[in-house]
């Protein structure tokens, strides 16, 4: 306490005070913005949707299956089973692959191999959605039809999952090229989670005969638990809204069905398939609406994976 | 008849060439279907006339009728005509053909050389009825063909488009059960099968999918030298798609005044059954007297020398009836309320 006084005074002028008062205010305006802006797209779409209100219940469109313009008929639920569908494909390839990449560039690379396989790693986030998509088109669709998919039957065809005709465009090529979009942004974020493990915890757990892998499934994966779930949302984030890509491969057939080798359709897809030549208004007003239910699917997955993040960083703790 | 029109286009270019200083800009918007053929028609023209310029922007037939229905350019264009509904909100908008386009089928069956196909197994096939390429109904239109044992899937355009709303128009006036199930429109319901976006997307899954068929414009076709069916027409031929079979089907078309009408399954011998006009649309009246008077003789000069353009470009030119109509319809356009002299 008598060592306080020998601390130099700071010297707050009005002048500074003023700055930072207008900088804070400016930073709320920024801060503002992103919620004013979302609140203006529901109130926009809201309002291109209003003439589907009375063409169509609200049950229907939500649990409808009948996609029909010319008759005025509008059910969204094959678009929202097929992003669905194609985003859990995608979030279970990319998780299970990405978290091993990052395992093992963490735990088992040599640090100048991890430099090295970062690099390509990221530069595979930069290539354009287009791009992935004609490639899915051209080399996975074929490949998918003539390997992978007879395989997956010859082996697996006793689950519902993998029946019916292999024509390589589906949910399956649709799901395994946005598993391919998405992996750098999971294997780069869980990389740099997993560096962030204190390297004690590690060598605590080998000082105690841990083998390697007990050491990560004991150590590092509790700890990197919570980064590893946010690396995934931001993964899911992306392959939900995923446009382009996804309608080259999934074969825009608006059909729900439990085979993964179908044809099917995503909410995205639909609207910019048929947005531009919208006959009448209420074809128009069911793609806003279709567009709501993406925004609602993506406030939904987004408020359960805070849950989840929640739920993750408990984890450590409660095992300490 | 050349001669009053190269007196025509004589006397517009000394017209313009008062303007040359300063390009008048018309602008246009619309179908991307016949955008090759007007972006050549817009640069012939210009050179023609370089005092006028004019700009098109192909965003889509939907695109088109909005933005002249709002009066926010100076042409639409559509492959389609504009519904009753439309035409109520945009008053005084005349729709004038331009060149034809034809809807062809193609396939994905390397062992079958050449395919017949009538209307109802063409039906059949996008009601996802047929499955496999040996179904009697195709071995009945194809005698003496080998047809082998594989699956046949049908590729339609997954996005709302005018080249469905023409194959889809075709196949509800040909067939009861394909009107009653699907009906038609831009986008609509297709039962099963695979869509692709934009002509470029159901070629590219037609060529990657064995045992594909499916619908592309007959430019795009021919460009990429697709095979082609003959479809069989309403006079009972099977007619292999071409600008000339596609100019056939207008041929003996009724037009009524405002040329809004389909000629899908159109009679004649040559007729192709796929065809359609594409327009453009403009107003009676021309509010803005320079650009209202270089529209008229553009159209003019479109609907004569223009047509020449056409075929090197795989479109269809005008059969000479229809001109000879477009000439007494261009002649009631009026700007500012004034008819133009001499109906150019």
């Amino acid at each position: 306490m008598t060592r306080l006084p020998s601390v130099p005074e700071p010297t707050i002028t009005a002048n500074v005070r003023l700055g930072d008062r207008v900088w804070s205010i400016l930073l709320t305006a920024f801060g503002g913005a992103v919620l004013v802006v979302a609140g203006l797209i529901v109130i926009e779409l809201t309002h291109v949707a209003q003439p589907l209100s009375g063409a169509v219940s609200l049950w229907k469109f939500l649990a409808g299956a009948d996609w029909d313009p010319v008759n005025d008929s509008y059910g969204a639920l094959p678009y929202i089973y097929g992003t669905l569908v194609t985003s859990a494909v995608a979030i279970a390839l990319a998780g299970a692959v990405g978290v091993g990449i990052a395992l093992f560039l963490t735990e088992m690379a040599p640090p100048q191999l991890r430099a090295i396989a970062m690099f390509p790693l990221e530069l595979l986030a930069g290539i354009p959605s287009i791009v992935y998509g004609l490639w899915g088109l051209t080399v996975l669709v074929p490949i998918l039809r003539a390997d992978v998919e007879p395989w997956l039957q010859r082996n697996l065809g006793f689950l519902p999952l993998f029946k019916g005709a292999p024509i390589g465009l589906g949910y399956l090529a649709a799901g395994v090229l946005l598993a391919i979009m998405i992996l750098p942004t999971i294997a780069s974020i869980t990389v740099e989670v997993m560096r962030t493990v204190p390297g004690t915890l590690r060598e605590a757990a080998l000082a105690l005969g841990a083998t390697r892998w007990e050491a990560v499934k004991l150590s590092v994966l509790p700890y990197a638990r919570p980064g590893i779930v946010g690396a995934l949302i931001l993964g899911l984030g992306r392959a939900l809204g995923e446009t382009m890509a996804v309608t080259m491969v999934i074969g825009n057939s608006p059909t729900i069905s439990a085979s993964l080798f179908a044809p099917g359709y995503s909410l995205p897809s639909v609207i910019a398939n048929e947005f531009a030549e919208a006959s009448g208004q209420t074809h128009t007003a069911a793609l806003a609406g279709l567009g709501l239910i993406l925004f609602g699917v993506t406030m939904a997955l987004n408020a359960i994976a805070r849950l989840l993040v929640a739920w993750a960083s408990r984890g450590p703790l409660r095992k300490s | 008849m050349s001669k009053t029109l190269t007196a025509a286009v004589a006397l517009s270019l000394v017209a313009s060439a008062a303007l040359a200083a300063d390009p008048l800009l018309i602008t246009g918007a619309g179908a991307t279907f016949p955008a090759p053929l007007y972006t050549k028609w817009f640069s012939e023209y210009n050179k023609l006339k370089p005092g006028v310029q004019i700009n098109y922007q192909s965003i889509g037939s939907g695109g088109g009728i909005k933005q002249i229905t709002e009066k926010t350019v100076s042409f639409g264009a559509t492959d389609a005509p504009m519904n009753e509904e439309e035409l109520a909100k945009a008053p005084g908008v005349l729709h004038l053909p331009t060149v034809l386009g034809a809807v062809v089928v193609t396939y994905n069956e390397p062992s079958i050389t050449s395919l017949k196909l009538s209307s109802d197994t063409l039906a059949g096939i996008f009601l996802g009825k047929i499955s496999k390429w040996n179904d009697p109904a195709i071995a009945k239109d194809n005698p003496g063909v080998k047809l082998p044992d594989t699956n046949l899937t049908n590729v339609h355009r997954s996005d709302g488009s005018g080249t469905t709303g023409v194959f889809t128009d075709y196949l509800a006036k040909v067939s009861p059960e394909f009107k009653a199930a699907v009906g038609q429109g831009k986008a609509v319901k297709w039962p099963g099968g695979l869509g692709g976006k934009g002509n470029e997307g159901v070629t590219g899954l037609v060529k990657q999918t064995p045992g594909a068929i499916g619908y592309v414009e007959l430019a795009y076709a021919n460009q990429n030298k697709l095979p082609l069916v003959a479809l069989k027409n309403a006079d009972g031929h099977f007619v292999t798609p071409s600008t000339e079979t596609t100019s056939a089907a207008a041929a003996k078309a009724e037009l009524p005044p405002d040329y809004r009408i389909s000629i899908t399954n159109a009679p004649g011998k040559d007729a192709y059954p796929i065809a359609a006009f594409t327009y453009l649309l403009v107003y009676t009246d021309q509010t803005d007297e320079a650009k209202g008077k270089e529209l008229i003789s553009f159209l003019h000069w479109a609907f004569h020398e223009g047509q020449a353009f056409a075929q090197p470009l795989d479109y269809a030119p005008l059969p000479a009836a229809v001109v000879a109509r477009l000439d007494k319809t261009l002649a009631t356009i009026t700007v500012q309320g004034k008819k133009l002299a001499a109906g150019k």
